[in-house]
């Protein structure tokens, strides 16, 4: 099951899964969105992390990934709640409005 | 199955659709990673997209003013300029990478069916995160309940009569 697709399909997969989120992040501006765009990025790399690991018949890889998710993880709920908070106090703000930091 | 995943994740950004997460899992399965691809599915689609979820349902987005107005001119044209940009430098160092991959292929790798048990990459797996790792375990654990800790302090509401700050024009955030 290895060898049925080579690696390269699999980094370039990941190449163009972090080019969209990195567009993503630029173009939205809702800071919702730009979180997930920031997930799509992290997993990217998680593809090429795993697809590398195999190729290169080392663990370690899948054990970074493992540690990847972890801090996508605690970055989505450190996100979610300063957004949340953010939003209770100035409904509908997008990226743009806060850009100064007055709270 | 590739061409699946990048439509899905042309859609998150695009739509608000999170299909890519379980097209990288399939991947994940492909690869004969399987421990990766049910914690890709575990943690994404069982924690982080619910998350994104309730948050949305807390918040709500409007979808109509979003993609008209452009604050910064040009920006959107430069940013799709930069995302082929970006595709196009990485396609070509992989593909230039390609020769040196093949280095070593699939030793040292316990895959399950092949050359292990059926259980073989999560012992594998497992043997590396207590192992070699397992400093770097603990931390993870110490970094997820300072998160969690930290979040519940942030979104609180705290009482006027504690005494914390009257949390600026807002009111809610401390």
């Amino acid at each position: 099951m290895i060898a049925v697709i080579e690696p390269t399909w699999y980094l370039l997969l990941s190449a163009l899964l972090f080019s969209i989120g990195a567009v993503g992040l630029l173009i939205r501006r809702n800071p919702l969105v730009m979180v997930m765009c920031i997930e799509l990025m992290l997993n990217a790399a998680n593809l090429s992390f795993v697809a590398l690991s195999v190729q290169l018949g080392n663990i370690d890889g899948q054990t970074a990934v493992f540690f990847v998710m972890v801090v996508a993880a605690a970055e989505a709920v450190v996100g979610l709640g300063i957004l949340v908070s953010i939003l209770r106090a100035r409904p509908g703000a997008t990226a743009d409005d806060l850009a100064e930091l007055k709270g | 199955m590739i061409a699946v995943a990048a439509l899905a994740a042309t859609g998150v950004a695009c739509a608000q659709s999170s299909v890519t997460l379980f097209g990288v899992a399939v991947q994940f399965v492909a690869l004969g990673a399987h421990f990766v691809a049910v914690v890709q599915i575990i943690v994404y689609a069982g924690a982080i997209v619910v998350l994104f979820l309730f948050v949305i349902m807390l918040l709500g987005i409007d979808r109509t003013m979003d993609l008209q107005v452009e604050p910064i001119p040009l920006q959107r044209p430069l940013a799709l300029v930069m995302g082929v940009g970006l595709v196009g430098l990485l396609g070509a160092a992989i593909v230039r990478a390609r020769d040196s991959l093949a280095i070593n292929p699939g030793t040292g790798l316990a895959v399950a069916g092949e050359n292990a048990g059926h259980d073989a990459n999560i012992q594998q797996l497992g043997a590396s995160l207590y192992g070699d790792y397992v400093f770097a375990l603990e931390l993870a654990s110490v970094l997820l309940i300072v998160a969690v800790t930290g979040t519940v302090l942030v979104t609180r509401r705290w009482p006027r009569s504690a005494g914390l700050g009257d949390g600026g024009q807002g009111g809610s955030d401390q």
